[in-house]
Order: C-alpha cells, then structure tokens, then sequence
C-alpha cells in the first residue's frame, strides 16, 4: 500500500513555495470546488464526516467545533488559525508553512468560507517573523489570482486574509490568550465559558485552529471526508504530522497515516531509521513537552502487551500510569545518555518562565517545583524533595484557568512515577550525580 | 527634575506600513495592532524604548501603560539597549539533548559575555529564550529573523567571525 499523502504530497518540488508551482499542481482546486459548487453548510459536513481532530494537541474533532460557531444575525465571525506553535518539540507547523505557504492560505480561503467569516487572521509566534513574510507574500499571490478579496472567483463572497505577529509568549497557544494578544493585549488566558464559539475575537463568534488541521480542510474539499476517514484507525483519522526530535538517526517532519506501530515509525528507514549509531532508546515524550514521558519498553508495548501505535487512542491506552498522549505530535527520543532529571528540571523551567502568572497555583508552583528541580539535580535534594514535587505537581493540576498548569504537572509526575529510582539516585549519590555528563546506570530497560 | 528624552517617531517608510498595518483590523479595534508596531518600533531603534513606547500609544490612542503592560509580557521586545546583534540560543529540552550546553558555552566564550550582557565591542547580546520551535534542527539560535539550525562548536566559529567582519 503506497502511504497516503495529504500535507506532503507535493513538499518535495522545487518552487512548491511560489503560487505559480503550487497552482500547476492542483492548487486553489479546493477553493474553486468549494465557493463554485457548495454551500458553506457542505464544507462544514465534509469537515465532520472526516473526522479530523484538531493537530495542535487537544485533539477535539474539528467539524464539531465549527459546528458550535455561533451564528447572530448580523454579527461578523471570525477564523483565526493558531501558528503560535512553541511546544517544546514540536516544529511541524514551522515546517508545513515554510515550506508550502499556500496549503495554509488555500485551507483558510476554504475554511473561512464554510465558516462565513469575511476577514481571517493568522497569529504565528513572533519569533518566526521570516514565516510571517512568507505568508504575507503568498496571500498577495493568492489575492493577485483572485482568490482573495472581493468578489472571489465571481461568488459574491469577500474574504480578507491577514497573518499577525506574536511577541513571544507560549501561553498565546491557548486560544483564548492568542485572542486577547490579538486584541492587543497581554496573553491572559479567558475564563470559559463562553467559548471562543460564542464570544472570541472582538467578543465575535470566533473558531480557532491549528496550522496542520486548517491546512488538511483542501483535500477534504477535493477528496470528500468519506476518503480522509478511511485512512487512520478508529477515531483517529486521516494522518498526523508528527514532529521527531532527539536521539533519531533521521530526525524531522514525516507525515504518518496514524495507526502506525510506534515501533515501525522509530526503527523504519521510511521514518526515524532507528536511534543514532551505537545507542539504545532509553525515554519518549511522545506529544510535546507537556505530555507524560514513557520509558522505552512502555512506550512501544500497551500493558496487556500490544504494540503501541501512533494514535490518540493507542498512545493515551493505560492512562497516565502506563500511557501518555499524542498532543501536537511533538515526538522527543532520549537515548541511555540522557539524564532524565535534567531534562525534567529543563521543562520545568520552561513552564516556571512561561506561566502568564494569572493563576496562582501555576505562578508559584511552577516557579517551586522549578526550585526544587534544580536543588536535586544540582545535588542539593532530599528524599522529601521527591514527594514534595509530587505533591506541588497536584496541587496545580486541575486547578488553573487553562491547561498550562496541567502541562506544567504532567512531565514532572510521570518522570517521578516512572524513573523514580534516578531521582533517588541523584539525591544519595550527590557528588557522582552533578559531574558533568553523569547519568544513572542502574536498572533500566533499554530498546 | 525629570530628564527629557527626544522624541522617537516612525520614519515616513514605517509610518506607511504602520498605517497599512491599522487597516487589518474593524473600526475602533486598532489596539491590536500593538505588537506588530512594536515590532516595527525595534526593528527601527533596534530596541524598545519608554519614548517610542509612548509614540506607539499617540499612534493607537490608547494609554501608554496599555503599552508597557504588553511591552513587559511578552520576550522579543528589549527593553534595555542590546548589541548589534542579538543571539538568541534555545536553551529548551530537544536543544540541550543534541549538545546545545556545549555549543553555547562555547558561544558565550567565544563572545565574552554570559546570558543577558552584551559583548564589550557592543557586537553581541546573549539573550537564552526557550524553545524556538525547529527542534529537530537543534541546537539553534536566531539572530533576528534568522534562524541558524544544527550548530555545532565550529559551526559557532564561523558564524561569529563572519558576523564580526
């Protein structure tokens, strides 16, 4: 079976970046199939029968959230895609708009169209201003065409199209706090309810999506969603960007049919080709930073002893006391040298640096558990230390207006539930735990 | 006595872009274009001083704290005096994992200047921020808008000098 292709079929050709190259091979299809010959209400079914869920972590089902727009008479709604992409391992969405600006461009002329929305914005992390120059060159492409602005391809509808910088701030991943740093604002997450649905940009109905899923809405269009959900495994369907980092023979951006073994996707030459010359995989963050980490046997094996796959059912199965999350499909290798409390004590200070500080079980508790990180590894722990952290992780779960809490907890409980023993290992051994390089060598299965 | 400052304001050039910029947004929301002027206001002083601050909240007519405020949130906009160039290294998990300890102290050797200070010729700021989403390129630094992937100590070497020159 040849390996379905949707995001990726044409990222190979030289000039794919120029509306010209993109156009002759089947570009803004899409958008003359949908605007010419369906209603919005059909976009938004072919959306639904898809079943494509949202890629920037959450996971939602996309044609249920369009379905929740609110619709008043005579109130402007709004399409806002989510390029804020700062998970740590996560470079996907980087990738897709660099490389194929006009997927995304096409994919919101589409979806803007399903959602009526006549002016779309698209808000990419500040960072990647050279991206933003990139979309904004390809929007005055597509616009030159005449498949923005007024009067696109005769239809009477009109769509303005413009891409907004950030100022660097992870937490404007949240769609609420994109909405206020839209609105000019600090990135403070929003109480919900209401929803962005009812009340988002400009207290407007508003939809919020991430790069990768906006960008699959084309050949949804042009394929019908019966033939996107016919590729995948069960409610995970279509295919997944996954973004490979770390310890990888090959690491980077592969397009996955999700439902792949685990297995087949590290050690494959088709993806990973295995970990790097003479090492063994030792840990996995499979979703971005903020999901659990897994050590290597558990990663590839559920616990009743089937191989793991690359889907949101197969990597969430045992929970978190033998599971983990797809999340935004940030895939993190760590081999034998890694030390997995450094690592934990680095994503913590991600965490403590990136909470809005709204919330004060994330504000002082990513800033404690950052502390108390940063004593063990540094050799200064105690045995306290250790469920101290739990207990911090805990008191922040579940407890904070968005999820950055949740994120901040989760790699910090899963490393302790399940390398428990490094940890000890660093506060006993203090002296041989903080030279450089050091890494624990007791038991621990490798693959 | 309060020290005046001159007045900073946008050139003509940015002035026009700044204007294009207000019209991406509905009538009486131009607050949103903040960050992008202030983007636009460090790229041209290539800092983010309290006076220009000022002239974006004249341009806006929005107070100026409402400036500040948002200013002091996010982490691109400096808010002292930088090098001419400022080196941005990702100092997040997948960096660290493909050597981006090594590399970096090397770099801020090689500079002769730690996190937050700037080189003694002005040349260079180190500036750590987290990650710069291009982990499977790492480790990486930006310097504007230039990201500069798969670093190594060479690697380090030659972009310095050649930045020197």
């Amino acid at each position: 079976m040849s390996l379905p292709k949707i995001l990726t079929a044409h990222t190979h050709l030289p000039g794919i970046e120029t509306f010209d190259v993109y156009r002759k091979n089947g570009g803004y299809a899409a958008v003359e199939k949908a605007i010419k010959t369906m209603t919005p209400d059909e976009v938004v079914e072919e959306v639904k029968k898809s079943g494509v869920r949202g890629r920037g972590g959450a996971g939602f089902p996309m044609g249920m959230k369009w379905s929740f727009l609110a619709k008043p008479e005579g109130v402007p709604r709004y399409l806002v895609c989510n390029a804020d992409e700062s998970e740590p391992g996560t470079f996907k969405d980087h990738w897709l708009m660099k490389t194929i600006p006009h997927l995304l461009i096409e994919g919101m002329i589409v979806s803007s169209y399903a959602l009526g929305a006549n002016a779309s914005y698209i808000y990419v992390r500040g960072e990647l201003m050279y991206v933003v120059r990139i979309l904004e060159k390809a929007i005055a492409e597509a616009k030159a065409a005449g498949f923005l602005g007024k009067n696109i391809l005769g239809s009477g509808y009109d769509l303005e199209l413009y891409v907004q910088p950030g100022g660097g701030a992870y937490i404007c991943g949240e769609e609420t706090a994109l909405l206020e740093s839209l609105e000019g604002k600090r990135g403070n997450p929003r109480n919900k309810p209401p929803f962005p649905a009812v009340k988002g940009l400009y207290q407007c109905p508003t939809v919020v999506n991430n790069v990768e899923s906006i960008s699959t809405t084309s050949w949804i269009v042009n394929n019908g969603g019966d033939a996107y959900a016919a590729i995948g495994i069960g409610r995970s369907t279509g295919t997944k960007l996954i973004s490979a980092s770390g310890h990888l023979k090959k690491p980077g951006v592969y397009e996955i049919p999700l439902g792949l073994p685990v297995q087949e996707f590290i050690y494959s030459d088709e993806w990973c080709g295995g970990i790097r010359d003479g090492h063994h995989l030792k840990a996995v963050v499979a979703g971005g930073s903020s999901v659990p980490i897994l050590p290597a046997a558990m990663l590839l094996k559920t616990a009743a002893g089937e191989d793991r796959l690359m889907s949101y059912e197969s990597l969430a199965d045992g929970g978190f006391a033998t599971g983990t999350m797809m999340g935004s499909g940030g895939f993190i290798a760590m081999d034998e040298t890694t030390c997995i409390v450094r690592n934990t004590w680095n994503f913590s200070r991600f965490y403590h640096h990136e909470s809005c500080g709204q919330c004060s079980p994330c504000r002082e508790g990513t800033g404690w558990m950052e502390k108390v990180l940063h004593r063990i590894e540094h050799g200064h722990g105690s045995m306290h230390d250790i469920d101290l952290l739990v207990d911090v992780a805990k008191k922040i779960e579940g407890n904070t207006i968005c999820p950055l809490g949740d994120a901040a907890a989760w790699p910090i409980a899963s490393a302790i539930r399940h390398f428990r023993d490094e940890f000890e290992w660093h506060i006993t051994n203090p002296q041989e735990a903080t030279r450089p390089g050091a890494v624990f060598k007791g038991h621990m299965e490798l693959v | 006595m309060l020290e005046t400052k001159p007045r900073i304001e946008f050139t003509p050039e940015r002035l026009e872009r700044a204007k294009e910029i207000l019209t991406h947004y509905p009538e009486g929301r131009q607050k949103s274009a903040l960050l992008p002027l202030l983007h636009l206001l460090q790229e041209q002083e290539g800092w983010t001083p309290a006076e220009g601050m000022d002239y974006v909240a004249e341009l806006l007519g929005i107070q100026p704290i409402e400036v500040y405020e948002v200013a002091t949130f996010y982490t691109m906009y400096h808010l002292e005096p930088v090098g001419k160039h400022v080196i941005e290294y990702c100092r997040t998990g997948p960096c660290m994992l493909m050597g981006g300890e090594e590399v970096y102290a090397h770099l801020k050797q090689k500079i002769g200047a730690q996190d937050g200070e700037t080189s003694a010729d002005k040349l260079f700021t180190i500036k750590p921020v987290e990650c710069l989403a291009a982990c499977g390129w790492g480790p990486c630094f930006q310097i504007r808008e230039k990201y500069y992937t798969h670093l190594t100590i060479e690697k380090v070497d030659e972009i310095i000098d050649e930045l020197k020159q």
